[in-house]
Formats: C-alpha cells, sequence, structure tokens
C-alpha cells in the first residue's frame, strides 16, 4: 500500500500538526511563554487557513475513504475564518483568572470538532462520514459545558450530548440499514445501488435525522435555544455557524452523490422541513426575550432558507449554498461578537438591556444593525444576495411556491430583527449599557465581519470563484 | 475613481454622488459640515439631471431612436445572467428630474434637523441612492435591489425623527412594502426563469414571449408588488399613518418619489413584460384604482390633520397614476407619467409647508388653526399655490396631467371604461372640496390661538426649497410642451407593445 497518498490530505494533517503543537505549547510552556499562546494560536490557524485556500485537483485516499473536491477547499476555508473570528472573540474570555488555565483545552476541543467536520465533508464511506460527525459532536458537548459551575451551561452540556448521541444513534441504524440493503457503505457504489426500495428509504429517512439535528431543524430543533442560551456565546457562535455550516454542505453532498435515485423521495422531505423550519422558527423568535435565544431561532429559520437551495439539487443551488454560509458566517457571527462583548463586560442579554445602545455605543449598535440588515436580507449587504441567490435557485428548478413562503416569511423576520434595531435606535432607556471600550481582538472581528456583510455582496468575484467549482445532479 | 466610471458610465454618478456623500457625512463632525456636504451634494445632482435633460434632447434631436439611450452593461453576476446595466428614457430622465428637485429641496427643508443631523442625512442619502438607482437601472435584479435600497431607511427615519405614532407607523410601513417587495420577488423570478431569457435585462425579456399561463401568475404579483409602493387599494394603509408620521423631508421624498416607484415599476415591468395578461386582467386593477381615487379624496375630506390630509391626497392622485396606466393608450399613459411628475412636486410642496407651520404652531390640527395668511404671509401664499395645483387650475401641472389622462382615458368607447373614467373625474370635484375647505379654514377667518400672532415667517433656507418647487410646478404647468413631448415618445414603445 501506497501510504504516500495519505500525505494529499493535506487540511487534515496541518490542522492536525497545529493542535498537537499547542497541546504540547500548552503543557511544557512556562508562566511567561503561555503569555503569547492566544496569539500563537491564532497566527498558526491563519497560516493553516492561508497555506490551505487553493483548490487542487480531485484525489481519493485509502480506496475512496476520502473523497476530495475542489469545493471542499472553499468550504473548509469558510469554516476556517469562521473558527479564528469565533477564536478572536472568545480572546477576552478566555483571558480571565478563572478560564486561563483551560484555555488549551478551548483551543484543543474547538479544533477537534473542526477536524471532525473537515472529515465529515471529505468522507466517501459512511464508516468515515460517521467518525467525522462523533468527532465533530462530542467536543462540541464538552465545549456546551465548558462553564461547569454554571448550571445553565451544565445543564446545556447535557441537553446536548444527550440528544446529540440519540440523533447518531438514529443515524447510525439508517446507515445499517443501508449497509444491509446494499451490502456497502461507500458512497460512490452506492450510487448506482440505492435505487429507491422502501428499506432504502427507510435508510435515508432514518439516516438524515443525524444531519437535521446538526442543522436543527424543525421538528429535530427543540435542543438549539436551550443549547445556546446555556453556552458561553463564544460557543454559541460556534455552534450556530460553523457546525451547522458544515453539516449543510455535507447533507447537500450526500443527498445529491448517493441518494440521488430517491430525489423524488428527498424533495417533498425537505419541502415540508424547509416549511415548518422557517415559519416555526419565526414565530417563536417574535417573542423572545433573551438575545441568545432570539438569534437561537433566527438560526433555524436560516436553515430553514438554505434548504432552499439544497431542494434545488442544482449546481446552482450548491453555489448558492456555500455563498450563503459565507454570508451567514460574517453576518451571525457580527451579531454574536457584538452580544458577546456586552454580555462579558456587563452580564445583559436581554433585549430590552439594549434600549438606548446607540447613545452610548454606537459603533457595536452599528455593526450589530448590519447584522441584523444581512441576515433580514436588506441590500445592500451581503445578506441581500445571498438570499436573492438561494431563491433563485429554486425558483428555476420552479419551486416559486416554496420560495413565496419563504419570501412571506422574511417579512416575519424582518419585524423581529428590527424589534432589535428599535430597540437600540428608537428606544430611550433610564441606565443604558455604559459605553464599552472593546479590546483590540475583539474589534479586528468585528471589522472583518463587517467588510465581509459590505463587500461579500457587493463583489461578484466571490460567488464566481465558488460558481465555477460547484456540482449538482 | 476612473475605473469605476468607465465601468459603470456617466449615469452611475447619480448613485455615486449619494454615496461619496454618504462617506463625506462619515467622516464630518459639525453641522456646517453636514449641511455643506448635503447641500453641495444635492446642487450637484440637481445640476446633473439638467446635464442629463439636455444631453437627452439633443441626442434625440439628432434622431437617436434607440428605445433607451446612454445604455451602458456590465456583467456582474455571471452564473445569474445579473448585469449591472443602466440607461434612461424619457420617462426616466423625468422621473430623475423630480428626484433631484425633491432631494434638493428636502435638505433644505430639513436643513436645522435634530437630533443627530449626521445620521438623519446619511439615511436619506441611502433613500437617495435607491431611488436614483432605480430609475437609471434597466436590469430587473438591479432594479429590485435598488427598490429594496429605498425601502429599509424609512424604518429608521421615521421611527427616529417622526412624530406622533411613529413606531407604529415606521413598522407598518416597513413591513406593508417588504410584503410588496416579497410578491415582487417572486414575480421577477418567474419572469426572468419563464421567459428563457438569458439576461434580466428589461429590453430583451420584452423581445421574449413569456408563456400565457406563466403571464396569469406572474402579472398580478408584479403588479401587486409594484402596486402596494403605489398605494393601490387595499394595500394604501401604510401610506396615511407612514407619512404623517414621517419627518418634513422624508414625507416629501417618500410621496414625491418613492411612491412613483410604483408606477413606474407597473408600467415598465408588470405591464411591458407580460402584456397579454395585462389586457386580461386589467379591470380588477382598475376597479381596485379607481377605489384609490374616489376613496383616497372622500377620506381626505374626513381628516382634521394636514398631513393626514395630504396623505390620503397622495392616494387619490397615485391611484390616478395606475389608473392611467391601465387604461393603456398614448394620451393615458403621457398623463399618469404626467401626473407622477405634478403630483410628485406638489405633494413635497405641501409636505415641505405643512412642516414648516408645524415647526411654528406646534400642531397640525386645522381645528386649530386660522388666520395665518395674516401672520405668515410666505407661507400662506406658497399654500394656496400648491392647493390649486392639486385642485388642477390650469397653468400649474396639476391641470396638464389629470387633464391628459381623462383625455386618454375617454378615448375608450366601451362602457366599462368610460363609467371608470366617470367615477375618476369626479375625484376632482372632491379635491377642490377639501383643498378649499383647509385653505379656508387654516389661512383666512380669525386668528384661532394668541401664540400664532407672533409667529415669524419662512428663512432663507426654507424660501429655497419652497420656491424652487413652485418654479417647477409653474413650469410644467405653463410649458408642459417638451416634457410631455418626451415623456409621450417615450411611451409609445411601451403602448405598441401593449397593443400587439
Amino acid at each position: 500500500m501506497d501510504y504516500s497518498s495519505f500525505l494529499q490530505m493535506r487540511e487534515e494533517f496541518s490542522l492536525l500538526a497545529v493542535m498537537v503543537f499547542l497541546l504540547v505549547y500548552d503543557i511544557f510552556a512556562g508562566e511567561k511563554g503561555l503569555k503569547y499562546f492566544q496569539p500563537v494560536a491564532l497566527v498558526l490557524l491563519t497560516v493553516h487557513t492561508v497555506l490551505n485556500c487553493m483548490p487542487r485537483d480531485a484525489f481519493e485516499v485509502a480506496g475512496g475513504m476520502y473523497q476530495y473536491v475542489p469545493m471542499q477547499t472553499y468550504v473548509k476555508s469558510i469554516l476556517n475564518i469562521g473558527t479564528i473570528i469565533v477564536l478572536l472573540q472568545a480572546h477576552k474570555f478566555l483571558n480571565e483568572d478563572a478560564n486561563r488555565i483551560k484555555r488549551g483545552e478551548f483551543y484543543f476541543l474547538t479544533l477537534s470538532t473542526l477536524l471532525g467536520m473537515y472529515f465529515m465533508i471529505s468522507s466517501g464511506n459512511f464508516l468515515m462520514f460517521f467518525i467525522g460527525l462523533e468527532t465533530a459532536s462530542i467536543p462540541m458537548a464538552t465545549l456546551v459545558a465548558f462553564d461547569k459551575y454554571n448550571r445553565k451551561s451544565a445543564e446545556a452540556g447535557a441537553k446536548y450530548i444527550l440528544s446529540a448521541v440519540f440523533a447518531s444513534s438514529i443515524s447510525v441504524f439508517g446507515m445499517s440499514l443501508i449497509y444491509g440493503s446494499t451490502g456497502t457503505l461507500y458512497f460512490t457504489d452506492l450510487a448506482t445501488l440505492i435505487t429507491g426500495t422502501p428499506l432504502q428509504i427507510m435508510a435515508f429517512v432514518f439516516f438524515s435525522v443525524g444531519l437535521f439535528f446538526k442543522i436543527s431543524l424543525v421538528p429535530f430543533h427543540l435542543w438549539t435555544p436551550d443549547v445556546y442560551e446555556g453556552s458561553q456565546t463564544n460557543i454559541t457562535s460556534y455552534l450556530s455557524v460553523i457546525s451547522k455550516g458544515a453539516a449543510v454542505f455535507v447533507l447537500f453532498t450526500l443527498l445529491i452523490k448517493v441518494f440521488g435515485n430517491l430525489v423524488t423521495q428527498w424533495q417533498p422531505i425537505l419541502y415540508g422541513l424547509a416549511v415548518v423550519s422557517i415559519t416555526v422558527a419565526n414565530v417563536f423568535a417574535i417573542r423572545q426575550q433573551n438575545l441568545k435565544r432570539f438569534l437561537a431561532f433566527s438560526s433555524i429559520s436560516q436553515a430553514g432558507y438554505i434548504l432552499l437551495a439544497i431542494i434545488s439539487g442544482s449546481a446552482m443551488g450548491m453555489a448558492s449554498l456555500v455563498y450563503y454560509v459565507l454570508v451567514y458566517m460574517f453576518s451571525n457571527l457580527a451579531a454574536f461578537g457584538v452580544l458577546s462583548v456586552i454580555e462579558n463586560r456587563t452580564g445583559k442579554v436581554q433585549m430590552s438591556d439594549y434600549n438606548g445602545l446607540y447613545q452610548t455605543n454606537p459603533r457595536l449598535s452599528f455593526v450589530m444593525m448590519l447584522a441584523l440588515f444581512s441576515l433580514a436580507g436588506i441590500p445592500p449587504f451581503a445578506g441581500f444576495f445571498s438570499k436573492f441567490f438561494v431563491f433563485s435557485a429554486a425558483a428555476a428548478q420552479g419551486y416559486y411556491v416554496l420560495v413565496f413562503i419563504a419570501l412571506l416569511n422574511t417579512i416575519l423576520s424582518l419585524y423581529y430583527y428590527l424589534l432589535v434595531i428599535k430597540a437600540m435606535f428608537l428606544n430611550k432607556s433610564e441606565n443604558p449599557i455604559e459605553n464599552i471600550k472593546s479590546d483590540f481582538p475583539v474589534r479586528i472581528s468585528l471589522v472583518v465581519c463587517t467588510l465581509g456583510i459590505l463587500l461579500v455582496g457587493l463583489f461578484s468575484t466571490i460567488y464566481n470563484q465558488i460558481a465555477v467549482l460547484s456540482f449538482g445532479m | 475613481m476612473g475605473v469605476i466610471l468607465y465601468y459603470m458610465n456617466f449615469l452611475s454618478l447619480f448613485v455615486l454622488i449619494p454615496v461619496l456623500m454618504m462617506l463625506g457625512l462619515f467622516v464630518s463632525n459639525s453641522r456646517k459640515q453636514i449641511q455643506f456636504i448635503t447641500a453641495t451634494g444635492a446642487s450637484l445632482l440637481l445640476i446633473l439631471s439638467g446635464i442629463i435633460t439636455y444631453m437627452y434632447l439633443t441626442e434625440r434631436a439628432a434622431g437617436n431612436v434607440a428605445e433607451m439611450l446612454f445604455t451602458a452593461d456590465t456583467v456582474w453576476y455571471a452564473p445569474f445572467n445579473i448585469h449591472y446595466s443602466v440607461g434612461v428614457d424619457g420617462i426616466s430622465v423625468a422621473m430623475l428630474i423630480l428626484s433631484s428637485i425633491i432631494v434638493f429641496t428636502g435638505v433644505f427643508a430639513s436643513w436645522k434637523i435634530d437630533p443627530l443631523p449626521k445620521e438623519f442625512f446619511l439615511w436619506y442619502s441611502l433613500l437617495s441612492i435607491g431611488v436614483y438607482g432605480f430609475f437609471i437601472s434597466t436590469d430587473l435584479f438591479t432594479m429590485f435591489m435598488y427598490y429594496e435600497i429605498a425601502l429599509i431607511p424609512m424604518y429608521l427615519l421615521i421611527g427616529i425623527w417622526g412624530t406622533g405614532r411613529k413606531e407604529y407607523s415606521a413598522m407598518k410601513l416597513t413591513l406593508m412594502l417588504m410584503g410588496g417587495s416579497a410578491l415582487l420577488l417572486v414575480g421577477i423570478l418567474g419572469i426572468y426563469y419563464t421567459s428563457g431569457a438569458t439576461s434580466m435585462n428589461l429590453l430583451e425579456i420584452a423581445k421574449m414571449k413569456i408563456p400565457l399561463t406563466a403571464q396569469y401568475y406572474f402579472f398580478p404579483l408584479t403588479f401587486l408588488g409594484f402596486g402596494v409602493l403605489g398605494a393601490l387599494f387595499p394595500f394604501h394603509t401604510w401610506s396615511p399613518d407612514g407619512h404623517a408620521s414621517a419627518p418634513t423631508a422624508v414625507s416629501m421624498l417618500h410621496a414625491g418619489v418613492l411612491m412613483k416607484l410604483g408606477g413606474y415599476g407597473c408600467f415598465r415591468v408588470a405591464m411591458y413584460l407580460m402584456p397579454q395578461a395585462a389586457h386580461e386582467m386589467a379591470w380588477f386593477f382598475l376597479i381596485l384604482t379607481g377605489i384609490s381615487v374616489v376613496y383616497g379624496a372622500f377620506a381626505a375630506i374626513h381628516q382634521t390633520d394636514l398631513k393626514y390630509i395630504n396623505a390620503y391626497s397622495s392616494v387619490s392622485h397615485c391611484g390616478l397614476v395606475l389608473f392611467a396606466i391601465l387604461m393603456m393608450n398614448e394620451t393615458a399613459a403621457t398623463g399618469a407619467i404626467l401626473q407622477m411628475l405634478s403630483h410628485g412636486l406638489m405633494t413635497a410642496l405641501f409636505f415641505a409647508l405643512i412642516g414648516m407651520i408645524y415647526g411654528r404652531t406646534h400642531t397640525r390640527l386645522i381645528t386649530e388653526m386660522g388666520g395665518l395668511m395674516k401672520v405668515l404671509p410666505f407661507l400662506g401664499v406658497s399654500y394656496v399655490i400648491a392647493g390649486l395645483a392639486s385642485l388642477g387650475l390650469p397653468g400649474l401641472s396639476g391641470f396638464v396631467a389629470e387633464m391628459t389622462i381623462f383625455f386618454g382615458s375617454f378615448q375608450h368607447t366601451d362602457t366599462f371604461h368610460r363609467v371608470m373614467t366617470i367615477i375618476a373625474c369626479m375625484s376632482i370635484v372632491i379635491t377642490a372640496v377639501y383643498i378649499l375647505r383647509v385653505v379656508g379654514k387654516i389661512l383666512f377667518g380669525a386668528i384661532q390661538d394668541a401664540h400664532h400672532e407672533h409667529l415669524t415667517d419662512a428663512t432663507w433656507f426654507e424660501r429655497i426649497s419652497v420656491v424652487t418647487l413652485i418654479i417647477a410646478i409653474v413650469a410644467i404647468g405653463s410649458a408642459p410642451f417638451w416634457i410631455s413631448g418626451m415623456i409621450h415618445e417615450s411611451v409609445i414603445p411601451v403602448i405598441s407593445h401593449l397593443a400587439k
């Protein structure tokens, strides 16, 4: 066997190298050296991102266990950038006295989930996929319960791990049915072997639950608000963007690569899920007073919009999906960034605490406003373009009614996004949040997100690059 | 800069200048600077619209018969065939003139805006980007994008600087108009994908034939989508609340220009691209617009708040625009565009004057005012002029527009159209009732409130704003030939497309 072919898995090895280095550094470095832990980690991650941002030719490793297509590079790069932004935002939190000792673990766990997502994305076999899925979820549960003396955080961790394990066990059951009916777990073989027998359809339904859970679609979303509320804000943002972004891409590729023959079955399923997810999440979001729960519901509805891209199954759909994830990452991370700055400093997360924020913190409110407008899909911000493309991809396949329902929901979502903007800009407050001077890393992260929101839409190069590499049924 | 201009052609200056204004405002830090930036920008836009008109007319006189002039086209999103394409014909030029005048006068009407002047003008500039961009683009995507850009600043403009039930009105307006744009987006996607065109350019899609069944679905969606912005009954309810709560300059820009986006869009997109469905379904929308016209006028009689009166009168007058468009002949359509222009100018004048009166008397209820002509002669006379223009006095712009519309509508010989025309004509009488009643009540008679005796008349910046609008109204009213000629020849291609 030619082991050198393994070296082609450059992204994974480079990330693994960073992880191992950080672990060793954290254990062996002295008090003085540890001061530079976070800067070193961020620089290494940035180098890792830059080195691995160019797409290569498609290849296979280990007889098809690992399949690479150029598009994956873009997805992984988006995840990398998102992770770096999250880590920048967590900088302050990790420098607090109580957390400094756990800093190394935070980085290691975060990067393990990232590694898990890499394998999930590039898997060519259900076993590999399952290993990736679990590598991505188990450390995640640890992260959610990171603040273990906080009851809410511990509760959220328990909720997450229980429901995640439940979902993946159903998923594994689905895989076993697939194996039972076809005798293989390799994606390439399955593409022809899955013909649409009732057992296979059942297998598909069971299997996909695991992914729907990760994407947190209604009715698999019930863990989302509690876990989002309970965990530390930076972890919430990681959960809502990175973990979700990887899962939607994997769902898309699996649907077209493996379950291509079941298209008549999965399209109505996704149709229903999209309608229910968007509508239910929007209706629930209106009533939320806690902004973390609010963004949790908002992220569920955003996931519903992404389904519109998946349902099309076309190359255009894939390009729109990746682009949507990119834009969603910038917008959501900007919103969570502001939220975490304010929560770290004052502990306030209620919408009523944000009354009059513009008077005292004009910049933070401005970033928050851009983020919310982008999430709502208002031009000229990037969110408008990503929504338009997703709708366009669905409309191209004739799903006009679905697009219409989704659009009606954007009005609803605009309503609740405007509620936050109203609190910040219109409402007056007796004791508004004092002026917060955010530290340098957070500021970088917010600037990056703002630039992303403002520029990704207006410059078409990014979308065009993605579109070149996208593929569909 | 040079590169951008090379790609975008000079029409894009209309968008670029407000963008530069925004950048300038972003770094400005005193009221003087803010005033300088906005006044310069608005004047440049006004001058630019003059230049465009001149160039357009010379180009036409030189025998250029292309449908759109000064076109430019840059591929933006190749996979979706989205282009950034611009071009103007007589209708868009007329709208650009209107927008420029109103943006210019709006700046002077809100010269002393308080609080947060910087933020106010930032949003105001963004609003004008949307308006200008909409009128210069010929690509469905960019049109839609600019349309939405124009909607969202409204929320903050009304919510922060408005009066009365501002939060409710701002939310209602934003959500209803967003609802309109949701209908519109489905319509646009439907048009594009069923036409089989290879670009989203209007002119190219117009050459395609959209299947009839698709037209039946997408024509009502598109027409209603734009119609919501054009205050089509029963989707007009955002307009009175929104306009009444908005600050002066925003009411001016919104009633004056933004509502015209609706009419323009109905004409340019819905009817131009889907002529068969337009013919089949016109009767239904004609009834709705007829209701708008009459209902708006009746509702205006009933109101006691000056802004509500004017807002309902806008519903009536904008209803007339859509009414005329649906008549589908050259004369009526020309009248519709003239009405957009004329209504835009006079409603802006109304809102400007109401804002100025309110700033002095601190009330907008007509029951609490009287005899203002004695203390505020300049504002009083201007109000009378605006009123006379609104009820269609010959020599002022309202007469020209309404005359052309009714002339055109009466060319239809069948009973249905005749009856509709007669009903719509009634609105002229009702308009006269509410205009004269208000003028008589607030300007003449005894002074109601002792505080009103010592009010000061308009300041210089208010006068600039008012005089500019009056000049424009009189100019169109007394010499309509050049502008109606320009509009007429651009209406012909659309109407002939409809006649097929």
